[in-house]
């Protein structure tokens, strides 16, 4: 007997008690709960009680204040034009520049990220695709943000590939403030929105840089990934 | 008015003032070998709160000693021993907050697949209640004969704590003795390193456990160490005793009931440690 | 040696060992009081413990369903599933897999189900080179040593021993190089385990959960170590178990809302990754194969049981935290996987009862564990019945007879009240003048570490029982009196 049958064979048995629903009764079970799965959502203390604008407001400024508390910096810029000049500015003030002068960033091949106007901005060094081992500053736009806790829903993909949110040792993620939502449930919806239902081969949900206690209990940020994570937040 | 406030419903309220209700005393094993006095001041209590106390020759032990070890079968003829010796009377009473659990919440465990007994186990339960507990929430009772000038702390015991969740009461009845100054220790809801068995089995971790109590109840510089589990004093008050320290240790009922006159446990009558 | 006296054994190193006591000193004020904020915070945490043990329990009666449906589904994504009865199986599926992929260096991110059937030393017998990434994790490999914590490895470390064991085994260093601080030590190991990421061929990571609607594995780490394990080699293996499974991302939202706030205090820990199958045609990194291996390994046992709530367990690690056994000895006098309370609970369905069972016996039942646990698992219970099936093993014999004597004497109330006067009156004559016992004769145990109270002498019953008998008298008394005083006042 092959290994599958013999493991399915034991749970099945395993779980056969007297009082135990029918075997059409269990899977009738399985396949409306996948079908209709429960909303164990919301929470109150997640919940924001207006439901209209002010919420919006509330719930960008939870996740603003969630990141501060994770150690993450926030970009604000008024408009879609100004990210590159934003972007620039916060790498010379806290990256290190290159021999050149010029900080080179890592970015996908993301339509909104490639469509902003880089040129306007002197200082910065576009490469494009996935990240290499030399890289010091990735650039991914994020679908979407969680208020809960100040996590950043990413995709991956050509537009944003996963290694640029791992190797590079600043991680600077683009986010419209109207892609803010309460909660994983709301983020996951508008990260199934945004390809169609279909899931992507890796979904990452990011909360600050990457981190350790291993040693001596002390928290250090870049463990192996970013050290440090910057978020652009544009309103439209 | 010293009772009834909040009356149980297996006496109705008519009943309640045409008589006393009668609370059948569990003295567990510890109090009735080790420290009697305990059981005396837990008889005062309850009769200041206008109960009639008994105290049915039958019982022994509530049976943990074989629930614990694994036996369940001996801890099944032990809980029927326990619910016929108490059959009868109003209320069960324990001064202890783990035999009191073990009445409460594991003789229905233990006979819940028992068709001819799991009603009744349920019945019992009802009408078991550790004795603080009894003291605040079934009698109401807002003063106490007792009186104390000085620092207490007070130990929660593990099982009175998380199985009946017996915490603000003990505390609540402190505050009713006049002159009693509470200083509550850090972690008051960490085990001491008692657990029965455990003390003799992993002694070594009991006594890591115990000796960071005593360190933690030692913080707060008390005059007195107080509980409501004779098991916990008795560990407790033997690592004090060991290390020479100088803090009391009692059960609270000693203090409530203003029975103070047996020495402290493991206290000479002198007061001295010898 | 049974596994009971090296037990002993172990509880006496550990408690003589200064630096592992300083280093459990502090998780009282770490994990212990992180979470309690955490728990502040989230206002509806308790409830949320109710409903992530029911999403639990439900997947776990449907188990054999959701399995199906998640391999299915994460098949028709491209990944390929394998199942394995036991340790042994899986191992040998991992290394066909590295043979085939013609690997050479292999990168593992933390994973205990990887530590339950001993995989890095299978895959480093077969001459591969295997690199643990987690930063405790590979700490604990360079010393050679056994992780002593579910969530945290190397919590038996101090500072000092990471520098030392940094300059004996990492050859590179110059004798000038500065290890003082935690970053320092930090920056070494980040360069040498970068090199091994983007050198790895294979890489292996474990999965906190695993999506039956969509045939994803979840994967959480504070350090990004699982995502360059995952994401830079051709080949990744999820190494998990048959219990990770939950039927949809509704289901597992609740539990990872609880996971980092019960483990570690954190809201969220920092990459929570969900992973549906291999690279895509139009993706520019991630591996070309995804692996799933679901082991069994002893729980379809666990699951016919009456133990099955062990399964629920999402390995937070929070019971050891607030266990008062683990913080006196630490998580290596276990000599087991899984230490604390879930391993007292979990080991002996693994290990087998014989290595196991007796880590049931080491704890005062006080419940702390079971009050922290995110999903509600009755430890006490559980760690109550591994004693209950020891107890008829035929080694138990001496405990079993003692036991068995003890609990037919309490069933028997005469003699059990003239044998509690006995021993009172014995304990008294023991302490003599004075009101403690230094040293009994038998129970050494006990006062080995601290006095016996002297019990007052006579026992509650019999002095009770004088007083009623009294009070009996008095009032015999009051009545024949009253019927004197009456007889006398009729003329």
């Amino acid at each position: 007997m092959s290994h599958r049958l013999r493991i399915l064979s034991r749970i099945r048995k395993a779980l056969d008690a007297p009082a135990m629903p029918s075997e059409t009764a269990r899977a009738e079970a399985v396949a409306e709960r996948i079908a209709h799965p429960p909303q164990h959502w919301p929470l109150r203390s997640i919940q924001t009680a207006d439901p209209e604008g002010a919420a919006q407001l509330t719930l960008i400024g939870r996740f603003k204040a969630q990141l501060a508390r994770l150690g993450a910096d926030v970009i604000e810029v008024g408009s879609v034009a100004e990210i590159p000049a934003a972007l620039a500015n916060y790498v010379a003030a806290n990256v290190a520049d290159d021999a050149a002068g010029l900080a080179r960033i890592r970015m996908g091949s993301d339509a909104f990220l490639a469509a902003l106007p880089w040129s306007s901005t002197s200082g910065l060094e576009i490469a494009a695709g996935m990240a290499e081992a030399a890289d010091v500053i990735g650039v991914s736009r994020a679908i979407a943000g969680v208020a809960e806790t100040g996590t950043l829903l990413l995709v991956s993909g050509a537009e944003n590939p996963v290694t640029l949110g791992y190797l590079p040792e600043t991680h600077i993620v683009v986010l419209e403030t109207g892609a803010i939502v309460a909660s994983y449930e709301e983020a996951m919806q508008s990260m199934l929105a945004a390809t169609g239902g279909r899931m992507p081969r890796t979904v990452n949900l990011i909360t600050g840089a990457s981190r350790t206690g291993d040693i001596g209990g002390k928290i250090v940020m870049g463990a192996h990934g970013p050290r440090r994570v910057a978020v652009v937040l544009w309103s439209a | 008015m010293l009772y009834a406030n909040q009356c149980h419903p297996v006496i109705s309220m008519t009943e309640v003032y045409a008589r006393r209700p009668r609370v059948g005393l569990f003295v567990t094993c510890l109090v009735d070998l080790m420290r009697p006095s305990v059981g005396f001041a837990a008889v005062r209590l309850l009769e200041a709160a206008g109960c009639e106390v008994v105290v049915p020759e039958e019982q022994t032990c509530c049976g943990q000693p074989a629930y614990n070890g694994g036996d369940n079968a001996n801890a099944r003829k032990i809980a029927l021993q326990t619910m016929r010796a108490f059959d009868g009377l109003d209320y069960v009473v324990a001064p202890s907050g783990s035999c009191a659990a073990m009445l409460k919440v594991h003789y229905p465990r233990l006979l819940a697949d028992d068709a001819q007994h799991a009603s009744a186990a349920r019945a019992f339960a009802e009408r078991v209640h550790e004795l603080c507990a009894f003291l605040i929430d079934v009698c109401g009772l807002e003063q106490v004969p007792g009186s104390f000038a000085g620092r207490v702390t007070y130990h929660d015991g593990c099982s009175g704590l998380r199985e009946l969740k017996v915490r603000e009461q003990p505390r609540r009845l402190l505050a009713a003795v006049p002159g009693l100054e509470l200083c509550e220790m850090s972690d008051t809801d960490a085990c001491c390193g008692f657990g029965g068995l455990f003390a003799v089995k992993f002694p070594a971790i009991s006594n890591a456990m115990v000796t960071k109590k005593c360190a933690n109840a030692a913080s707060v510089k008390p005059d007195l160490l107080l509980s409501g589990e004779m098991g916990c004093l008795l560990n407790v008050a033997g690592k004090l005793s060991r290390q020479g320290a100088d803090i009391q240790c009692r059960h609270i009922a000693e203090v409530l009931a203003g029975e103070m006159t047996a020495p402290a446990i493991a206290y000479s009558s002198d007061g001295e440690r010898r | 040696m049974t596994a009971r006296t090296q037990f002993d054994a172990d509880i006496d190193t550990a408690l003589a060992d200064a630096p592992l006591q300083r280093a459990l000193a502090d998780v009282p004020a770490g994990f212990v009081a992180g979470r309690r904020r955490a728990r502040e915070e989230l206002l509806e945490f308790e409830p949320l413990r109710r409903v992530a043990r029911d999403i639990r329990d439900h997947a776990l009666a449907h188990l054999d369903l959701y399995l199906e449906a998640f391999e299915s589904n994460a098949t028709k994504a491209g990944s390929r599933v394998h199942w394995a009865a036991s340790g042994d199986d899986a191992c040998r599926i991992v290394l066909d897999i590295c043979r085939a992929a013609g690997a050479r260096t292999i990168t593992k991110s933390k994973s205990m189900v990887s530590e339950e059937i001993e995989l890095r030393e299978r895959l480093q017998d077969a001459e591969f080179d295997v690199v643990e990434t987690d930063l405790g994790e590979y700490l604990v490999q360079i010393r050679n040593e056994k992780p002593s914590h579910i969530i945290a490895p190397a919590i038996h470390m101090r500072a000092e021993d990471v520098a030392d064991v940094f300059r004996r085994q990492h050859g590179h260093l110059a004798p000038d190089r500065k290890l003082d601080t935690p970053e320092e030590m930090i920056a070494e190991a980040r360069g040498i385990l970068r090199d091994k990421f983007l050198s790895a061929d294979v890489g292996i990571t474990g999965a906190n959960f695993l999506v039956a609607e969509s045939g994803s594995a979840i994967i959480v780490t504070n350090e990004g170590n699982a995502d360059l394990t995952m994401s830079l080699p051709k080949v990744h293996v999820i190494l998990t178990s048959i219990d990770k499974v939950v039927p949809t991302f509704s289901d597992a939202w609740p539990l990872l809302r609880l996971l980092a706030r019960s483990a570690t205090g954190q809201a969220f820990t920092a990459y929570t990754t969900i992973v549906t199958g291999p690279r895509r045609p139009d993706d520019p990194d991630g591996p070309e194969q995804c692996h799933i291996i679901l082991l069994d390994n002893g729980r379809t046992e666990l699951l016919a049981s009456e133990m099955r709530p062990v399964l629920r367990c999402i390995r937070c690690g929070a019971c050891m935290n607030h266990c008062p056994v683990y913080c006196s000895i630490g998580g290596h006098a276990y000599n087991s996987v899984y230490p604390g309370p879930i391993g007292a609970a979990l080991s002996p369905a693994l290990a087998g009862a014989e290595q196991a069972a007796h880590l049931a016996e080491a704890s005062t039942f006080c419940g702390r564990c079971e009050q922290v646990c995110p999903v509600e698992i009755p430890l006490v219970s559980v760690m109550r019945q591994w004693r209950s099936l020891a107890l008829e093993q035929p080694r138990s014999r001496r405990a079993r007879v003692m036991l068995h004597t003890w609990a037919r004497l309490a069933q028997h109330p005469r003699i059990y009240r003239w044998c509690a006067g006995i021993a009172a009156r014995s304990l008294k004559w023991l302490a003599g003048s004075g009101a403690r016992i230094r040293r009994l004769p038998f129970l050494h145990a006990w006062t080995d570490y601290r006095d016996l109270a002297a019990p007052q002498g006579g026992t509650f019953q019999q002095q009770w029982a004088q007083r009623e008998h009294k009070r009996a008298q008095r009032d015999r008394a009051d009545v024949s009196a009253a019927r004197a005083r009456k007889s006398d006042s009729v003329p």
